[in-house]
Parts: structure tokens; sequence; C-alpha cells
């Protein structure tokens, strides 16, 4: 390590100009793209008319970018300080909503805060990511080895995970567990408690199964034989195949996707924005969209690595997968590869909540990068 | 830092790990997409072809405004219309030359029929003409076979029956606005009115109702086949009115072409029997949308046939607020019912003098006398004793310048001066302006609503508010009992006095209003009490008076507005009307006998005997 660097490192704190030299603005630009890719999708989904979806995108994506850079330039170590805290006032959301929250679509998912619709399990998601790499941002390689150490920071994935089942919400419910389980790993887990625990898992589905609400098992049994009731249950997957079939190579062109239009697909603005796009740019616009997500997935975990403090690493895996279950679910939802789950595409889909929940992320991720090489005070301690 | 670097170590291994995992889920879904869009694709371009059921909704029918009898005063007609299939025809413009050669197509409706026929698939209907006659619809289908592409449909249109009479009161619809879109995208449906004024805008969501939906199979274009299922909408809920619509219908027969308004209350619960506005319009003109001349020609009008006079018309209510001022110098105790003022046509006060109307004096007059021959030393006097802000605080209590309970949109609560007002003004308060705020002159503005309220608050002494909705979708809303009002809070020896007052003004010798006497062959023992007012609309200088000023030869808009408050029957009060008929010169001569028949009118037809459930009545098609 050079003379120069660990000056940059000891440094309480840099100027803004600085700080802003240092945000990925390239990040930025593809964050911008994939926007871009939302409203042209919603203008669609409109019949060609930026009202009621793409306007109303855009602007909140215009929000979200400020809140965003703001969020980058935040000391990294100031936002670790209040991880727990954060987490806390998740878990109390989490709690209210169960309590008093809105019924949409029948489950208890929203609270009503500032006049808009929240659903907490997504800041959850955030709050978790960052009390775990708290947790673990002082763990040396031996203490990891400790099973006792890993007690707590499990249950502090497992407490949200089961209020988030109880809504019910399955979907968000496993991207938590996922998001927490690869900070686990990511901390360096001993492999022999990975394998344990993945086998539990997988001996536990059949006991979850039974657990699952009807609705929730309906989805999972149209999802194995989805042309078993074709009007009911198994009509979305079917519709988004057909939409997607009819697509083909090519697509049938922008504005001229009949299925979506003819109001065939439904929730084409929120869950099946995808298919709307498959259909009218192809095969071909669906992997260049995928190509896209890709990249910003990717981005994140190498802002992970490039991260030269263990919080910061953590936190950007956590983001960076977080953002990839989103992804995976979406895709995989609408191609039918797995159950449908209302899970929005990020950035993509519309609604606003999830659009400013997902800027959030990105503004932590942004701040790690931007703090890359800053010195945590505990850190110190430990040399 | 050996630590620290073993820790490093891992997780740089574990990441790069987690991104091939990650590569290789996309990929994973890579390969799914091309198997559903290419390998499975033609399949599924096959089933996109047959996707045949699509769900459409439709237009509810808005509900019905109906009178407390049950009568419709706003409700639905069958609207016949031409509709064009560009698809169709060979030749459109050659299908809309033989149109227009039955039904006149003007230069602008061809225009509009071009840019929406270019904005839609040549499948989607265009709307060529609304509001077709029988006869030229009949026209239409014998010439069928020269019309490829025309169809003639039917839809519904917003039918108000007793048009002009009750325009302001009902209100009317327009098309919905970009506004109006946002917030409910029900209105987005063919079709649906948005209430824009009077009852149909306080009622609009009410009216609205639900959409129903129709299942259509189509193609994999979109175009429809035929349809499999239908449920219709839900009507708009039906709202019952007070408003008596006979009643409302002879009001405005007798107010005849009088710039007027005339309120009828039920003066024991407050219900509005009868709210009439002279001149009109016709509501149903802004169904379909005013033309710019028939706009001008109303916005231009001096007698504002658009404004509702009996809710936002501000009058000075002259003489008709006398028996304000008596109540509160009564409850004031700086008189007594039988305290006398001398009056020998004038009062001298500083170096102004108020003239009374009778320069020769009326003599010594108590209150009764005073409200009897309506002598203005005698309320000059007592005004004075009694201050400004009593008078004012008196006034709001019998519900004027206060905001009322009426449903009506736009309605203004008036105007009372009181001295902190002026105060605030940056200017004194004078005792003359309390002199001539005793007969109802100055700075008062109040609406005949808020006088009609007053004459039914002194008649029953409740606080009773004026109202118009009596049901919603059959449920009795509050307020239609007696009880559900409070009492005033005044001392009934004083409302006594004041109704024996208003009793002689109509029913004794040399009373001021002896051409509102009733006369009823079949009430002969029913009498009504009342008072006229005649409110100056400019200053008349002692100058002008003493060189032979008569108002009557003046321009009608400088005249005095003539009015006349009552209640009826004298001695079991239960109705109670204002009047105010503008310019009209004086209120014995012009009002007084209106208020007479109206009153008469309204004893005959008796609606508030009435008090049944409305009738369900079949909608006039």
């Amino acid at each position: 390590m050079s003379v120069m660097e660990r000056r940059l490192i000891r440094e309480a704190s840099f100027g803004l100009t600085g700080k802003l030299w240092r945000i990925s603005w390239l990040y930025v630009l593809l964050l911008c793209a994939l926007a871009s890719v939302g409203y042209a999708a919603l203008y669609s989904a409109a019949g060609g008319a930026p009202e009621p979806f793409a306007s109303k995108h855009i602007l909140r994506f215009g929000f979200g970018v400020v809140l965003m850079l703001s969020i980058a330039l935040v000391d990294i170590r100031f936002i670790a300080r209040f991880s727990w805290l954060g987490y806390l006032v998740g878990v109390v959301m989490l709690v209210l909503v169960l309590k008093m929250g809105h019924t949409g679509k029948g489950a208890e998912r929203w609270i009503n805060l500032g006049g808009m619709q929240w659903q907490p399990s997504e800041l959850m998601k955030i709050m978790l990511v960052l009390a775990l790499a708290h947790w673990f941002h002082k763990a040396s390689w031996e203490r990891m080895g400790n099973p006792l150490f890993l007690i707590p920071p499990a249950l502090a994935v497992l407490v949200p995970v089961a209020l988030i089942l109880k809504e019910p919400n399955l979907g968000t419910a496993v991207i938590t567990a996922v998001v927490g389980g690869a900070i686990f790993f990511g901390a360096g887990m001993r492999w022999w408690m990975v394998a344990l625990i993945v086998g539990l898992a997988v001996l536990a589905l059949p006991i979850a199964y039974e657990h699952l609400h009807d609705y929730q098992r309906a989805r999972i049994t149209t999802f194995l034989h989805p042309e078993s009731d074709p009007l009911g249950a198994g009509y979305n997957i079917i519709q988004s195949k057909i939409a997607l079939g009819s697509g083909g190579m090519w697509g049938k062109g922008y504005l001229q996707g009949t299925q979506s239009h003819l109001n065939f697909l439904p929730e084409k603005q929120t869950d099946f924005i995808f298919t709307l796009f498959a259909e009218e740019f192809g095969l071909v616009g669906g992997w260049a969209l995928m190509g896209l997500l890709a990249t910003i997935i990717l981005g994140g975990l190498a802002m992970a690595l490039f991260c030269r403090h263990q919080f910061g690493r953590l936190v950007a895996l956590g983001l960076s997968v977080n953002f990839f279950m989103y992804v995976l679910v979406n895709i995989a939802m609408v191609t039918g590869a797995i159950p449908v789950g209302g899970v929005p595409l990020p950035l993509v889909s519309h609604g606003g909540t999830a659009m400013i929940t997902v800027m959030i992320g990105m503004g932590i991720l942004m701040s790690v990068h931007v703090h890359r090489d800053v010195e945590f005070v505990e850190d110190r301690d430990e040399i | 830092m050996k630590r620290d670097n073993k820790r490093a170590t891992v997780f740089t291994r574990r990441a790069l790990l987690i991104g091939g995992a990650q590569i290789a889920a996309l990929g994973g879904l890579a390969a799914r997409l091309y198997q559903v869009q290419v390998v499975e694709g033609a399949r599924y371009t096959t089933l996109a072809e047959s996707n045949r059921i699509s769900s459409r909704l439709i237009t509810p029918p808005r509900g019905r405004l109906l009178d407390r009898f049950g009568i419709t005063l706003a409700g639905n007609k069958r609207n016949w219309r031409a509709l064009l299939i560009p698809e169709q025809t060979a030749d459109v413009a050659a299908t809309l030359d033989n149109f227009s050669k039955l039904v006149p197509l003007a230069e602008n409706e061809r225009a509009r029929i071009d840019r929406e026929m270019r904005r839609h698939r040549r499948f989607i209907p265009v709307t060529i003409r609304d509001f077709l006659s029988w006869d030229e619809m009949a026209s239409l289908e014998v010439n069928a076979p020269d019309l490829p592409g025309i169809v003639v449909d039917v839809g519904t249109t917003r039918l108000y029956p007793f048009g002009p009479s009750l325009a302001h009161l009902v209100g009317y619809v327009a098309p919905p606005n970009e506004a109006d879109l946002a917030l409910d995208n029900i209105l987005a449906l063919p079709g649906m009115r948005v209430g824009r004024a009077g009852m149909e805008k306080v009622h609009d969501k009410r009216l609205r109702g639900k959409a129903g939906a129709v299942q259509l199979e189509v193609n994999a274009v979109g175009r429809v086949i035929r349809e499999l299922d239908r449920q219709e909408g839900t009507q708009g809920q039906d709202i019952q009115l007070t408003i008596d619509a006979e009643l409302q219908k002879a009001v405005i027969e007798r107010l005849g072409d009088e710039s007027a308004s005339a309120v009828v209350l039920d003066a024991r619960n407050g219900e509005v029997l009868a709210m009439a506005t002279n001149p009109s319009f016709d509501p149903s003109l802004f169904n379909s949308g005013v033309s710019q001349t028939q706009w001008l020609e109303w916005t231009r009008n001096r007698r504002a046939p658009l404004i509702n006079k009996a809710t936002s018309g501000l009058y000075a209510p002259g003489s008709t607020f006398k028996m304000v001022v008596a109540m509160a110098a009564l409850e004031a105790k700086v008189v007594t019912s039988s305290d006398t003022v001398s009056c020998p046509g004038y009062l001298d006060f500083g170096d102004r003098r108020f003239s009374c109307w009778s320069k020769f004096g009326h003599g010594t007059m108590n209150l009764r006398d005073g409200i009897k021959n309506s002598c203005d030393v005698y309320f000059y006097e007592v005004a004075r004793r009694t201050g400004i802000d009593r008078i004012a605080a008196m006034a709001n209590k019998f519900g004027l310048a206060v905001p009322l309970d009426i449903e009506l949109p736009g309605t203004r609560s008036g105007f009372m001066p009181t001295r902190a007002w002026r105060i605030g003004q940056g200017k004194a308060w004078n005792v003359g302006d309390t002199i001539v705020s005793g007969i109802g002159q100055g700075y008062m503005q109040l609406t005949p609503l808020s006088l009609a309220t007053m004459a039914a608050r002194i008649a029953t002494g409740r606080a009773i508010q004026p109202h118009l909705t009596r049901t919603i979708d059959g449920v009795p809303q509050s307020g239609a009992s007696p009880e559900d009002w409070p009492a005033l809070g005044v001392s009934d020896r004083a409302l006594h006095a004041v109704r024996e007052g208003m009793w002689a003004v109509v029913n004794e010798q040399g009373g001021s209003a002896p051409l509102a006497r009733l006369d009823l062959p079949n009430l002969p023992t029913v009498q009504m009490a009342g008072k006229t007012g005649s409110a100056q609309v400019r200053n008349v200088t002692r100058e002008q008076r003493e060189h032979g000023y008569k108002s009557e030869n003046q321009a009608w808009e400088l005249r005095p507005n003539a009015l006349f408050v009552c209640f009826a029957p004298y001695d079991q009060p239960r109705y109670a009307m204002a009047l105010v008929v503008e310019h009209g010169n004086a209120g014995a001569a012009a009002a007084a006998p209106i208020a007479r028949d109206i009153m008469q009118a309204v004893l005959t037809h008796d609606p508030s005997a009435h008090r049944e459930a409305p009738q369900r009545v079949a909608d006039a098609t």
C-alpha cells in the first residue's frame, strides 16, 4: 500500500468535489437508460400516451435520482451508525402493517405514510442489509467460525422474514431470506454451515407448503399445470406466454403489441411490463433489456469488490443481490418459469414507492462506492 | 492486517462465486425467453390469433333527481345517434356526402369526424351525429343502402322535464374534462357526464353509478365478433329533493317577466319547497355544449339568467329587516313593545336629516304600529338606541349574513356590517350608519334564501336550516322533523310582538301591504303575516327629494328593489317565503301581490302535508 493511499484512508472526510468525482456516473447513466426503457414501455402500456403511467414514472425517477445522489454524498460510516436503528424502525413498520395495514389484492402489505402507500417489506430489506453488514464488518475470519456468533444475525433475518410471510407475501419473504443468506455467505460463513442450512431448507419445503395460503398453493398448482384453469389463476401465466411467444424473434414493433393493448395481459403496467416490452421488441429486445439489467447487477457487485472496508463490501453485495432477485423473480415469473409472485421489475414497472425504495438502495450503494477507501474507527482499533 | 486480508480474500472469492451464479441464472432466463419466444413462438402466435375474449366496460345510467313526490326533475332519455365504421365503406367521403343530404353536417363537424377517424383504427365506430330526431333516424334507415358503414345506435342523454324553471337548482351536466378523468377513470366511458352546477354537482358522485362489463369475442386485432356475456352496470343512486316541482312551476309562472327570485320554505323544518329565479336558461343545452353566441347572450344579459339569484343575488333588505331590528331592541331591552316614538316625517341627527317614507309623518308609533306602517323614523330611533353590533348579532341569529347549510354550490352568505368591520377598514362607525341600518339600508347585503330563512325562524322560533336533499337512494336524510332543529333562544314575547306587527301589515286596516291579504274560498280562516321592503339601489339626496324625485320615473336599473317576506298560516305557521323583484320599485305594489298569489298556491297545493316516501317512477324515455 502506497503512502498516498494510506493518507486518503486516514482522512476523516473529503470535500464535496472529491465525492462528486468518485460517484460512478457511468452507473448513474445505466440507471437512466433503464428508467428510459420503463418510460417507453409504460408509454406503450397506456396505448401510446404519456398518461397515466409514463410521465409520472419519469417524474418519480427524476426525484429518485436527486434522492440517490443526496444519499451517495452521505458518509457511509454515518449510515453505518444508524444501521440497527433503521432495522428496528423497519420491524416496527412491519408489525404496524400487520395491525393496521391496507390490504391490496388480498394481502396486508401497504402502509400509508405521507399520503403514499408504502410496502414496508421493501424498505426492510435495505435495513436488513445494513444491519447485517454492521454486525459482520468487525468479525474476523476466526470469529466467523463460531456458530454462536452467527445466531443473533440469523434471528435478525428470521424476524422480518416471518413477519413478511405473515402478511402474506411469499415472494418478498424468499427474496429477503436470500439477500440475508448472501451476506452471511460473503462475510465468510463456513462451507459446512452453508451446506447444513441449504439442506435444512430443502427438507423444510414440504412443511412450508402445508402452511401456504390457498391462493399461494393455487399459484403453484397452476404453475405446474397452467392449462387446468385457463380463465382463472392460470390466466396470467398463459396470457403472458402468449404475448411473449407471439412477439417472436424481432417483436411486433413499438406500440403494436396486440396482446397487451387488447387487455388480454393483466397488470401490464406493473408486474408484466417485461412481457409487454418483449412482445413489442421480440427476443432481441428482451435479451437487450436483460443485458442492461445484468450490467447493473454486476456493476453493483464490482463496487463491492472495489470497496476496502468490510461494511461497504457486504452492503454492496446485499443490495446488488437484492436487485438481482427482483429481476430474477420478475422475469422468471412472466416467462412462466416460477409461480406468479407480484414482484415488479425495478425502475421499469409502474409504481411510485417501489421506485423510491429502489433508488434509496441505489443511493446507499453509491455511497459505498464514493466512500470505498474510508477507514472505520473500529478497523483501526483492530490493527 | 493479516486477518483482514484473509477476510477480504474470502469475500472476493465468494462475491465472484455469487456473480457467477447470477450470470448463470440470468443465462438460464435468457434461454427460457428464447424457448418461449422462438422455439414455442409459432404455437403461441396461433394462440394469440384465437385469443378471443375481451372485456369492455359499459356506461351506467346516471341516477335521477326527483321532487318530493317522485316526479323526475333530471332523468335519462334515449339518444339516437349515427355512427360510422370506416372500414365498412369503400368511400368514406361519398358516404358522408350522402349522409349530409339527409342530415346536414356542418364544416366543423366534418373536420371533427376526419380527426377522430385518423386517430382510431378503421373498425372503431366514430360518432357522426348525436341527438337524431325521429324523422332523421327514419330517413337514415330508409336510405341505408346508400349509406354503407353508417350505423344508428342508441345511447342516453340527460333529460330535464322542467327545463328552465328548475335550471339553477337542479343544475346541469357536461362532458368530463381532463381533470375529471384524472380523478375517476369511469368517466372515460363514452356518454359519461359530470355534474357541473346545482344538485347535479352536489350529488355527482352518487349519481354516477358503477360501470357494467360486457364480454366480447374479438379476433387478434381486436375486431368484435359477437357478445358473449353482459353485466349491466349499477344505475347511479336516485336523489329525492325537497322541491315540489308543480309548485316551482307555478311560482316561475307567477314571476312572469320580472327579474325576480322567490324562495318558499317549510317553516317547520327548513325544507326548500320552491326556489325560483327569473329569468332562467335551458339546462339541457349544456349536455352537448353551449354555442358561443348563446353564452355571450347569457353573460351579457343584465338580468343575469345564469345567476341563481335566490342563493347568490345580494340585495339590501330594506324594510324587511325591521323585524330583526325590533327583535334586537326588545331583547336588549332598550324599548318595550309599548314604548312609543313620535314620527314627524323625519329624524334629525347631528347635521343630517333622515326622512321617513311618508313625508307627512306617522305620529305616535309603538312597535306594532311601527311594523304595520313600516315607519322609518320609529326604526331609526330604535336602531340608534340598540346599536349596530346588537342588531348584527340578532341578524346572524335569524340566519342573515351567516353561512347556511344549503347544499348548493356558489351560495353566498351576504354581509352585515359591524363596528369592528368598519374599524378594520380604518374608518369610524357613525351613528348615522346605525340609523340607516335600522331600515335595512346601508352596507348590508342579503340573499333571498337568507330572508326566507329569517321569515321561517320568526314564524317558528326554531333555528331551521334550509336544505334540499330529502332522501338518498331511498334513505331519508336528517332534518325532516321540526324537533331536529333547536330553539332560537329568543324570548317568545318578543317574537310574538313582531309576528303581530307582521300580521297587521297584511290584515289590518291601514297596514302597508293590503294587497297581500289572502283570499282563499276553501281556507277562509287562513291568514298571512308579512312585511314589505323597498330598498334603494342608489343614494337619493335631500335636494333631489325636495325637487320631486320619483323613483318610478327612473331608468329600470336605478329603481329600488321590491321585497316581501311572509309566513302562513298566521296562527300555525307552516310556510315561509321571501320574494325579491329586482327594480320593482315598491314592495307593497310590486312584490306583495305576487307573494300573495304564490302563498295561495302553496297553501292550496300544501306540499308539506305529504310526507310519504318517494314513489318509484319509471324513467321517461
